[in-house]
């Protein structure tokens, strides 16, 4: 049966709108500062670091964001723990939270497809964050700027804006899958509670399970242990295992990008290391393309979950 | 009615499992008609107001809103036509005019117009000095009065109501009251569910009675007065002349008389007999002190249908448990 119409139609109003909520939002500003203040911490202490220690680094603009000095963890660690909780904070109430106002069956009631509402949410948040990114990082490039001041060579530049990209697909998909949990749940608190359980498990204790699970399911060889080694059958299944965790396909893709000597996420064996330069930097398609993989893991992710969502609220009743 | 109907109905099914909500029901409404289903709570009104709004799936029959299928042509039934729900809800963080904005922007309407259609909206349901106030502060009786102010602005031809009174002191019913006779006046079609009888009866043209998912009575008030408990209409007469209750028994439409005190009778009558009873005493030289009629409620019909059909309560029941 074919629908008349467009499914976009009113799309933008309802982005629009979302934009303006969020924007206004006392929510969101709290939220904003909270990174702020982190951004600007972890970069003053980077840069402290910096002029300490590294003084010949061909690529030292993009030491701003991984170089850390005790306590402090480094700027990509905040961020990749931030940037959840920012997703989450701005979309666990979407859905459930007009059901609760009871202004949804008012808005469908509109010419209007279900989908724009729920696409003008998604996007509505992520161009949110989207912006709230970008300052950010507009920020920690003019405060590296400020204290070290060297500026930062085309290439750097190149790959600090990859990097920015990438932050925001992974955003996306803490939203979608915020967005899908504030669609399942009616109350807003339960979906905050599971998103942010998701979140936690798949940031603490998913990396411990895996390698725990791994070494259940292909047990060390004891030959391998002998001569000091891992097991590389444990190993790439721990690897697996991990790698369904969307935090951990970030820190891999972080990594490529930001460090341009990495040569290989996972185990490398000796015979792929003949006639490479160790130490030498890679250039930023080879960046791109080992961490390929990653960046469209997070892409599919993020429509995997949002398609669900989609379906879902398909097929919800509208009446509170 | 006639060819003129807006909302054509037939056999309109909705199941959710084994539970049946609607029950293969038959009506329609006709161009500015206000029509009026009634019912207690999970009778199935809200499930059929739904179903012509596009906004659930029909599981069984036909509908036909304004001539579109909101099924297959949900946009252009849903441009048409305007639906306050039950207890409707509006952006709190908002102001009244700033709400209408969002929904004018939604339907599509450009600048100018939509200031203008939002600005007469408010004026008419008596908003507009609070149009810039935020609309956590309203009381309830101003957000049913805002959602009205939505539907006018969007010029609808049709609007659908779901519980308008419920909840309101009877100050603000009478307001909502007011505004949707005025919609009648401008030919558009109301359709307005309820259970509050007594409210609705005074401005349905026509009303339809919800049961477990079926309309058990369909007609005009005094139509199903007739119907339900016979002669439906009650004259109270007070007055002074011999032998006056032996003529007024010669009236025709009128079924019984009774003495209720001394001077004061009460006629039972098919239909209004007021002018006749009236003019009987006249004739007689009686003098006439009071003359009143009371309409059939349509609580009495409720209540009598409901008794006499216990079957039907039974059911209602086990859905109500459900």
């Amino acid at each position: 049966m074919r629908r008349e119409g467009s499914a976009f139609n009113g799309l933008g109003v309802v982005m629009l709108k979302e934009l303006a909520d969020h924007l206004t939002s006392i929510r969101f500003i709290i939220l904003e500062l909270i990174v702020m203040l982190i951004a600007v911490g972890t970069v003053y202490v980077a840069t402290q670091q910096i002029k300490d220690t590294v003084a010949e680094d061909p690529f030292l603009f993009l030491k701003f964001f991984t170089t850390s000095r005790e306590p402090l963890p480094s700027f990509i660690f905040w961020l990749s723990l931030l940037v959840p909780v920012m997703a989450i904070g701005l979309t666990f109430d979407s859905v459930n939270g007009e059901h609760n106002r009871r202004t949804l069956s008012r808005i469908l009631s509109q010419p209007i497809y279900r989908d724009a509402l729920l696409f003008g949410k998604f996007l509505g948040a992520l161009i949110t964050l989207a912006i709230a990114l970008v300052v950010l990082w507009l920020l920690v490039i003019g405060l590296g700027l400020l204290i070290i001041g060297i500026p930062p060579g085309g290439e750097e530049i190149a790959r600090a804006f990859v990097f920015l990209l990438v932050t925001i697909v992974y955003a996306g998909v803490w939203l979608s899958l915020a967005l899908l949990f504030s669609i399942m749940f009616r109350s807003a608190a339960t979906a905050a509670l599971a998103t942010l359980g998701l979140w936690l498990f798949f940031y603490v204790i998913w990396p411990v399970l895996a390698s725990e699970l791994a070494t259940i399911i292909v047990p060390p060889d004891p030959r391998y242990a002998a001569l000091g080694l891992q097991t590389p059958g444990t190993v790439v299944l721990e690897q697996i295992l991990s790698r369904l965790s969307p935090s951990t396909l970030f820190g891999e893709i972080v990594v490529a990008i930001l460090d341009p000597t990495t040569r290989a996420l996972g185990p490398i064996y000796l015979s792929q290391l003949q006639g490479a330069v160790l130490g030498a930097p890679l250039p930023l398609a080879a960046s791109v393309l080992i961490a390929w993989p990653q960046i469209v893991g997070l892409v599919a992710t993020t429509i995997i979950l949002f398609v669900i969502g989609y379906v879902i609220f398909q097929r919800q009743e509208v009446r509170a | 009615m006639s060819g003129d109907s807006v909302i054509e109905a037939k056999n309109l099914t909705k199941t959710y499992g084994q539970a049946v909500a609607v029950d293969h029901i038959s009506f329609s409404v006709g161009r500015g008609e206000i029509f009026g289903l009634l019912g207690p709570n999970g009778a199935g009104k809200t499930t059929t107001i739904l179903m012509l709004l596009g906004l659930t799936d029909i599981s069984g029959g036909e509908v036909s809103v304004l001539g579109f299928n909101p099924a297959r042509e949900p946009l252009s039934v849903k441009r048409r036509v305007g639906y306050l729900p039950d207890t409707v809800g509006f952006y709190d963080q908002l102001t009244a005019a700033d709400n209408l904005r969002y929904t004018a922007r939604l339907i599509g309407f450009r600048f100018n117009e939509r200031e203008k259609r939002i600005a007469e909206a408010l004026e008419r349901v008596g908003l507009a000095d609070s149009a810039n106030h935020h609309v956590g502060t309203y009381s309830r009786g101003m957000r049913q009065r805002l959602g009205l102010a939505e539907i006018l602005m969007k010029g609808a031809q049709i609007a659908i109501l779901d519980e308008p009174t419920s909840g309101l002191d009877p100050h603000a019913t009478s307001e909502l009251l007011g505004v949707i006779r005025r919609f009648k006046a401008e030919g558009v079609s109301v359709l307005l569910s309820s259970h509050l009888l007594e409210r609705v009866q005074s401005v349905c043209d026509r009303v339809a009675l919800f049961s477990a998912g079926r309309i058990a009575l369909m007609g005009t008030v005094p139509e199903l007065g007739r119907e339900v408990l016979g002669a439906g209409y009650v004259v109270d007469i007070e007055a002074e002349g011999a032998g006056l209750a032996e003529r007024l028994t010669l009236i025709p439409g009128v079924s019984g008389v009774e003495q209720t005190g001394i001077g004061k009778l009460r006629l039972h009558a098919d239909r209004d007999v007021r002018p006749e009873a009236a003019a009987e005493v006249v004739a007689m030289h009686g003098r006439l002190k009071y003359l009143g009629v009371e309409e059939p409620s349509l609580e009495a019909i409720y209540n009598h249908y409901f008794d006499s059909k216990p079957d039907e309560a039974r059911k209602e029941g086990a859905l109500h448990a459900a």
